[in-house]
């Protein structure tokens, strides 16, 4: 019988494993949002998981909420990676450290 | 007019005057300025007669008003308010009488100094704060009026601020009384935490119930509440009345112009101690440790500096020792429980000794600011009012037969050898010898002046500043407005004593305001052998202080008027007292050597160590270079990759969910 | 019940490799394939959980829009791959040992004590047939979550614009109109008028 936890589970198991790739892939920006996309889908599951065990769906609102915002986000980072592209001619995260002070 | 109008206007009417003197010296000008200060000083004096006759009569009692709440605080009230009693009323007659004479007196002494308006409104500035020392009814007002009186005293003696001697003087006295009103402070904090109020009347009122009441002081001692409250109070009283070892500021403020040496300085001011003492009566009559403590230091006081007056050359300097061996007596007696005594003392003294420094101050005009007696002589045939009212002045002081002076020392003698207080017998011997010494030196200054060979000459060189010795014009009597006061406070010098001191000693008049236990009330024991003024008088040709002072007055006579060659031979014999005394007992020397010296060591071992070493380098800069070693080691971590910040992010986050973990049930 | 079951741990599995290819593969291009296969296993458990409606969102939005535009990037951008696998083995036990220590805590938090299980937590029953997610999901989000969903309208816009306004350059030699420019002309700039006589025709 399918719990809530073990949908819960497959959430957590995704966010690691995102947060393994963030670690991984730490040159590869475009691999890096990517990342992002996984550990937002790993939040979705949980709230919609939850919308379901408890009967509610103010949970699955939140996903449309978070899938809008998610789509926002990356459509501005690939954005901003275009013009770091156009500027510098490379993606590679290694040699961005310009935020250094 | 109401009582408490009447009340609000005898210090405010000074205070008026010092305003209009003071803040618009331009716009009223000199005889502006005098007037309004005058005007305001007489009208507060002749109310205050009123007040007095009023309570001889009989038809006003004791008045205690409050005239304004300041403010509320923890239960405890902080207010303006008036207790006039025989005691108040007394002391606001003289303080603004002789006040009021010195106003007009200044009007001659100042007559050519640019600060004129200032003077005058400082002066009446003064009167106001005595005023509402006298008249407090609760501690924080006599603590204000304690004050504002010291304000003023310093804002005197420094009047002539552009000469440094003033200066330094005016700063001694500050710091020197700050010494004395730390020690009043910390009586009035124990007055507070004892009976939580700073009510005159609550206070007394609760007096006897704290008698076991004790302090533990760090140490593990055990000290009486009653007993650290009287001897705080009466350091500060030290302090203001200048007893010693407090008292080296007093010789040094005669670098202020010769009236506030008289009104402050000698008759007022320097009196307020002794009041403060004999007001807070009931308290001191409950411990006689602390009554000890201040019978011994009035009896050193009034021999010690008695005997330095004898080698002063500088009249107001003498006059000044004369002062504080005076201040020594009133002490004596209030160490006695002689109160009234005390009291009755400081009136005759203040215009006694107003009289002697007025009349010093009208020689030092006629001599053109001369003040070394080295260099006078001979006066009598030039100023013969103040020769005779100085004369007066002098009996007065030397405690003369039927002259005010001689009621109120015998009291306090007569006092003194009847009391059992521990330290009475070493205090008769001062306050005796004190008598033979007050002879020599008081005729030693009239000889100097008044008598004797004409130590100066005149001569016409048009010089700015001749030499010492040396006079542009022969010396000629002072004006009216000076003279006028010599002669209205030599009266009361002559009559005060006589005509007072039934009432005042005898008949009650001060019962209402001074408390004394039955087993400590001397001056009733006196009471019953008192036959009257001149027969008093009269008995007092028996006595040892008269044969005393006749011997003074011959000593006095042989060595100075007809055999000064004597004076030199003595000196040379017995040059190392002559050394001491010259020295003022090295009082000087010790404190700049301890204190000053020790403050300025330790000063700047606190700059060097403390401040410069430990705050500035340590903690300051110190903190500046952890910083800058943190951030040399912690700006490694900022290395500007995306990569590196999320993985802060995310350890946070497991670090954080661990927390979360492991504390959640 | 069982059906679903297998359902569940065949998508689930699907998900889990699709996402450790999404970040262990070396072309970009792959890992956004991956990304899409990891949408699609997520929408089918979805439907396993009756949110039909966000199933369907995910994949025709989700993957419809963004992930192509994903691609479109990827794919846009001339990018050398060689560097981009540097340093994986070095990073690899830091990765591992990370998201172990992650998924350690979070299935502490969820299996320990049951917090989230049968107990705690039952599992609904089925919805009848005529139950519409899409219908109860608008009702919601037109009534109660109005001024949210305008906001999230309003956060779009201002996505547009961002990634507009980023993007957009102007290069210099290229013809582009100026339309303000030709609302602001005026007569005397594009007209002459020339004053001339009249010709006479030439008699015959």
């Amino acid at each position: 019988m399918l719990t809530l936890a073990h949908f819960l589970t497959l959430g957590a198991i995704l966010f690691s494993l995102s947060i393994a790739g963030i670690f991984i892939n730490r040159k590869n920006i475009i691999i890096l949002l990517m990342c992002i996309e996984l550990m937002l889908l790993a939040v979705n599951m949980n709230f919609v998981a939850f919308s379901r065990f408890l009967g509610n769906l103010d949970g699955q609102i939140f996903v449309f909420f978070i899938l809008t915002v998610a789509a926002a986000e990356a459509g501005i980072g690939l954005a901003i990676l275009v013009v770091l592209f156009r500027n510098r001619q490379t993606i590679n995260v290694a040699e961005l450290d310009d935020l250094k002070g | 007019m109401s009582l408490q109008t009447t009340l609000l206007l005898i210090p405010l009417l000074p205070l008026g005057g010092a305003i209009l003197a003071g803040f618009f010296r331009n716009q009223i000008g000199r005889v502006g300025a005098h007037t309004v200060a005058i005007l305001g000083v007489g009208l507060s004096f002749a109310l205050s007669v009123w007040i007095l006759l009023q309570q001889i009569n009989g038809t006003l009692g004791t008045v205690n008003v409050t005239v304004y709440t300041w403010m509320v605080a923890d239960g405890i009230n902080f207010q303006v308010g008036f207790l006039v009693d025989h005691l108040t009323s007394l002391m606001m007659c003289v303080v603004s009488f002789v006040s009021w004479m010195v106003h007009f007196y200044t009007i001659g002494y100042m007559r050519d100094d640019p600060g004129y308006q200032r003077f005058f409104s400082y002066i009446a500035l003064f009167t106001f704060a005595m005023l509402m020392l006298v008249m407090s009814n609760n501690f924080l007002q006599l603590f204000f009026g304690w004050e504002a009186v010291g304000l003023v005293s310093y804002l005197l003696i420094g009047f002539w601020f552009n000469r440094e001697s003033a200066i330094r003087a005016n700063l001694k006295a500050f710091l020197v009384n700050r010494v004395g009103d730390f020690g009043f402070l910390l009586g009035l904090a124990a007055v507070l935490l004892t009976f939580g109020t700073l009510d005159y009347v609550d206070v007394f009122a609760q007096a006897s119930n704290v008698v076991d009441q004790t302090l533990s002081v760090p140490g593990g001692f055990e000290w009486n509440m009653i007993t650290f409250i009287c001897v705080c109070l009466f350091i500060g009283a030290m302090g203001k009345s200048a007893q010693a070892p407090l008292h080296v500021w007093l010789p040094d403020s005669m670098e202020g112009p010769t009236p506030i040496s008289a009104l402050i300085h000698a008759a007022t001011m320097v009196t307020a101690g002794i009041f403060m003492v004999a007001r807070m009566s009931p308290l001191f009559e409950l411990s006689d440790v602390a009554l000890s403590f201040v019978l011994l230091i009035g009896a050193v006081t009034a021999l010690s500096m008695g005997l330095i007056g004898i080698v002063q050359n500088d009249i107001k300097r003498v006059i000044a020792y004369s002062t504080l061996s005076q201040l020594g007596y009133m002490t004596v007696a209030l160490g006695v429980s002689a109160y009234s005594a005390a009291i009755f003392h400081l009136m005759t003294h203040a215009f006694f000794k107003a009289l002697l420094f007025l009349g010093a101050g009208s020689v030092i005009i006629a001599l053109h600011h001369q003040q070394d007696m080295r260099y006078m002589g001979g006066l009598r045939k030039y100023m013969p009012i103040t020769w005779i009212t100085a004369w007066i002045g002098t009996l007065a002081l030397i405690g003369f037969p039927f002259f005010s002076g001689f009621y109120s020392k015998d009291m306090i003698i007569e006092a003194v050898a009847d009391s059992h207080r521990w330290g009475s017998s070493f205090a008769y011997f001062a306050v005796v010898a004190g008598v033979l010494i007050t002879a020599i030196y008081s005729f030693r200054l009239l000889y100097l002046t008044f008598h004797g060979k004409e130590r100066f000459e005149v001569k016409h060189e048009g010089g700015e500043h001749p030499p010492p010795g040396q006079l542009e014009h022969a010396p000629k009597e002072s004006p009216l407005v000076v003279t006028v006061p010599l002669i209205l406070l030599a009266i009361p010098s002559v009559v005060i004593g006589w005509m007072t001191i039934e009432p005042v000693l005898f008949g009650g008049w001060l019962e209402d305001s001074i408390f004394v236990l039955d087993k400590n009330n001397v001056l009733a024991e006196l009471g019953e052998h008192f036959h009257g003024a001149s027969a008093m008088a009269t008995h007092a040709l028996s006595t040892l202080p008269f044969w005393l002072m006749v011997t003074g007055f011959v000593l006095s006579t042989i060595i100075y008027l007809f055999r000064p060659s004597i004076a030199d031979a003595v000196r040379d014999r017995v040059q190392w007292l002559y050394t001491l005394l010259d020295h003022k007992y090295y009082f000087d020397e010790f404190y700049q050597k301890v204190f000053a010296s020790g403050s300025v060591k330790l000063g700047k071992n606190l700059w060097n160590k403390a401040d410069a070493g430990l705050i500035d380098n340590g903690i300051v800069n110190g903190s500046a270079r952890v910083v800058e070693w943190v951030a040399a080691r912690v700006r490694r971590w900022q290395t500007g990759f995306l990569y590196d910040y999320a993985f802060t992010m995310i350890i946070g986050l497991i670090g954080i969910l661990a927390v979360w973990v492991a504390m959640v049930p | 019940m069982i059906v679903q079951e297998l359902i569940f741990y065949a998508f689930s599995l699907v998900m889990i490799f699709a996402a450790v290819s999404v970040i262990t593969v070396r072309n970009p291009v792959y890992a956004v394939l991956f990304l899409v296969l990891a949408f699609f296993s997520a929408a089918a458990i979805w439907l396993l959980l009756e949110a039909e409606f966000l199933a369907i969102i995910l994949i025709v939005v989700y993957v419809g829009a963004v992930m192509v535009l994903f691609l479109f990037v990827v794919m846009m951008l001339d990018i050398n791959l060689v560097p981009f696998k540097e340093g994986f083995i070095r990073y690899l036990p830091v990765a591992v040992l990370v998201a172990l220590a992650m998924a350690v805590e979070l299935l502490m938090v969820l299996w320990a004590r049951g917090r989230f299980g049968a107990d705690m937590f039952p599992v609904p029953p089925l919805s009848s047939a005529d139950y519409s997610n899409t219908r109860e999901l608008g009702q919601l989000l037109y009534s109660n979550y109005l001024l949210p969903f305008e906001v999230a309208g309003v956060i779009l816009l201002v996505a547009i614009i961002a990634a507009v306004a980023l993007t957009l350059r102007t290069r210099p030699g290229i013809r582009t109109q100026n339309p303000s420019a030709q609302v602001r002309t005026r007569r005397d700039e594009s007209v002459r008028l020339v004053k001339m006589k009249s010709e006479k025709p030439r008699s015959v």
